[in-house]
């Protein structure tokens, strides 16, 4: 297939894995930011290919992962309200909340429907008129110009049952907050394909500029990433710092104008609690007062102010998520914690750094 | 409270739900408990297999039953597909060759089959006579006859649109063939592509991708597996991997038998169509449904042989050898990938495609 074989080509593989056994000539700690980069790492064995001083660590980019527990027990809660119909992303059906998931939440008789896009979730709402859905937009720059989309249709169809509850991030935020926080010393950054397509590569210079480190946009096939860690090797040993882009097939230097324009009519910037990383200023978005009536949180104010904060568990994604701890350091994974009995997201998300071990690398 | 109850029609919120927010302490069945993987596995063994495990129970798709000399497989299957009609086939044909081809894998010809129909109020005389008419085709081609049943009608709303339950008997050819069975040196065939009929089914139900002509292998292979036995190759295992695919398929193998097996990437054959629609959707193409190919693990000796025999048939055209059987570690499935490394292939997870069967 276009596209995809050529980035999978055997021998291309082979003599990028040999240029990089020449390039690194000291231990490397790289961390794949984004959950896509850290499947696309397990599923194709990358990690047997780099020279043994070079580690390859996930970071904060799964979304699923990411979104606070929080915000999952709220979307939760308002599923028990009634005539409310819950869509969202597949991904997210068998993330434990604090009391229950989507999935079981299902079970026991809530209505909730799997979309593969926010305007899946409009169409929904057009047919269901007796009910109102409730979209639950999760995830990175990457959805969330279908999401501002999805509102933009509800109201230009004058939809008043179709409802978001926005609990999107955004990257560079996330990763300044990683950085600063000095607790695990990353080498260099391997950074989000698709994100970037949207936000431009430029948003990340500030890595290098004010951290030292070294950055390069990936995309997502083996030959990609290679390239995206060929590059970090190179920058650290020549001792030259930047954010380059091995991705100019889908990604430019600049942010994408139509999508900016689009966010910036539906979205206005603001903090975001995370998994894992807690609340980072400017992080996240909210919907615009002036779209307030797609707006979940405007909706339905007594879900927030009846929830209560998540107890304390032996999940320890939110580390994995700093990089601080790899799936397998990790006391529970495939003891308490699998595929079928998850004790937090990064063992149910199709990008979860835990899923993609279990499945891929045990 | 959040909860309000209320609610009228099907759709209603359980009253449990009042509790709920709480801590649920009632265990339910889930989607994903029906998904062929992890989850089924346990629900089976604990539910079902706790209480009726019968002596000489293997976990093959068809039991064995011994009358004096003459051994026989029996087999059931349920099918709720949804879309009842997809691009290359529909409920009814699936019905069948679903049941003709767990026949198969027990090393056995075909000799009969039951059929079930759980029918909901308002169904079209017309569409079920499409129906019928389809599994009549597929029954022939199966070389099998329907020749007992049943009929149902439950009230709108109790079911959707048509459930189908079959049933088969069939006369056990080479005995020992089972998913127990396979032992190191054997060689695995794939007689075709993988990942067809769960896309399909998929893009019909979501109205996706409507360019990409996937069509559905739906298919009782039969003749394909019969002239296999008659020509006595030394057959250890078969399996159709149907929900789950090849993943939970070799998966279910490797355990049975407790041995390694390895594949090779780069020989599984997919259907580019099947590759974009598995790329787009984030799904492991390996993890999707088939309903016409078949697994098959042969003694090295009679592999090139039974691929010559597969490849003659027209649902075998390309089949090919995708891997082998190690001693060891047991019960593990690794791949070898496109680009060269190696990695393990896991028995699936989770929710996949739900009503794909």
């Amino acid at each position: 297939m276009k596209f995809i074989d050529e980035f999978r080509d055997r021998e291309l593989v082979q003599n990028l894995a040999r240029r990089l056994g020449q390039l690194a000539w000291g231990p490397a700690t790289l961390m794949e930011v984004c959950g896509t980069h850290t499947m696309a790492a397990a599923r194709f064995g990358l990690k047997t290919l780099l020279p043994p001083p070079v580690k390859l660590i996930s970071g904060p980019g799964c979304p699923v992962c990411v979104t606070a527990q929080e915000d999952l027990d709220a979307f939760l809660a308002l599923g028990r309200q009634p005539h409310i119909i819950l869509a969202s992303f597949g991904d997210m059906l068998r993330v434990p909340g604090t009391h229950t998931s989507l999935e079981r939440t299902r079970a026991q008789g809530a209505d909730v429907r799997v979309v593969y896009s926010p305007l899946d979730a409009v169409d929904l709402a057009k047919q269901e008129t007796a009910k109102t859905v409730v979209f639950f937009g999760v995830g990175f720059e990457t959805t969330m110009p279908a999401t501002a989309m999805a509102i933009k249709l509800a109201a230009a169809e004058g939809l008043d049952n179709f409802l978001v509850f926005c609990v999107h991030k955004t990257m560079p935020a996330a990763l300044r907050a990683l950085l600063a926080g000095g607790e695990v010393r990353v080498s260099g950054l391997l950074l989000p394909g698709h994100v970037t397509t949207i936000i431009g590569a430029q948003a990340y210079d500030f890595i290098s500029q004010e951290f030292g480190v070294p950055g390069a946009v990936a995309g997502f096939e083996p030959v990609d990433m290679l390239l995206g860690i060929e590059s970090l090797l190179r920058q650290i040993s020549q001792g030259q710092v930047f954010i380059d882009n091995v991705y100019p097939r889908a990604v430019q230097a600049q942010p994408n104008p139509r999508a900016q324009k689009l966010l910036s009519e539906v979205f206005a910037p603001d903090d975001a609690q995370w998994r894992g990383l807690g609340q980072i200023p400017g992080s996240g978005v909210k919907i615009q007062e002036r779209y307030a009536a797609f707006d979940a949180r405007a909706r339905f104010p007594e879900i927030w102010a009846e929830l209560a904060p998540p107890p304390p568990s032996p999940c320890r994604c939110g580390e994995i998520l700093r990089g601080v701890l790899t799936p397998k350091q990790c006391p529970q994974f495939d003891k308490g914690c699998n595929p079928s009995q998850p004790l937090g997201p990064c063992m149910v998300s199709s990008e979860g750094a835990c899923a993609a071990a279990f499945r891929y690398e045990r | 409270m959040i909860f309000e109850g209320g609610g009228q029609g099907p759709m209603a919120p359980d009253p449990s739900l009042n509790n709920h927010h709480k801590g649920d302490h009632m265990e339910r069945v889930l989607l994903s408990h029906g998904a062929g993987g992890r989850e089924m596995v346990a629900l089976i063994e604990r539910v079902f297999l706790a209480k009726y495990r019968a002596p000489g129970f293997t976990g093959d798709d068809s039991a064995i039953l011994n009358f004096g000399s003459q051994a026989l497989a029996f087999t059931t299957d349920s099918f709720v597909v949804d879309p009842i009609f997809f691009p290359g086939g529909d409920i009814g044909r699936l019905a069948v060759a679903g049941t003709v081809n767990d026949l198969l894998t027990a090393g056995a010809r075909p000799l009969a089959l039951s059929a079930s129909f759980i029918i909901e109020e308002g169904f079209k005389i017309a569409t079920l006579t499409a129906i019928a008419a389809s599994m009549r085709q597929a029954a022939d081609e199966g070389r099998v006859a329907i020749v007992t049943g049943d009929t149902k009608v439950v009230p709108k709303g109790a079911a959707d649109k048509l459930f189908i339950t079959t049933a088969g008997l069939g006369a056990i050819l080479k005995p020992g063939v089972s998913g127990a069975a396979a032992v190191a040196g054997d060689k695995i065939i794939l007689t075709g592509s993988v990942g067809d009929h769960g896309t399909a089914v998929m893009l019909a139900r979501e109205n996706l991708l409507q360019g990409e002509a996937i069509i559905s292998d739906v298919a009782p292979l039969t003749e394909l597996v019969l002239a296999l036995l008659e020509a006595g190759c030394e057959i250890h295992a078969m399996r159709d991997p149907t929900r789950g695919g090849i993943a939970a398929a070799l998966n279910e193998i490797a355990r049975q038998s407790q041995v390694s097996l390895e594949i090779d990437e780069a020989r599984i054959p997919v259907k580019p169509g099947v590759t974009a629609a598995c790329e787009a959707l984030g799904l492991e193409v390996f993890q999707v449904a088939n309903e016409g190919k078949m697994l098959i693990f042969v003694a090295p000796e009679d592999a090139a042989r039974a691929l010559d025999l597969v490849k003659a048939n027209p649902y075998g055209r390309e089949a090919r050898l995708i891997g082998e059987v190690k001693a060891s570690p047991p019960g593990r499935v690794q791949v070898r990938t496109t680009i060269g490394t190696a990695r393990i292939l896991d028995m699936p997870s989770g929710e996949l495609l739900p009503r794909i069967c």
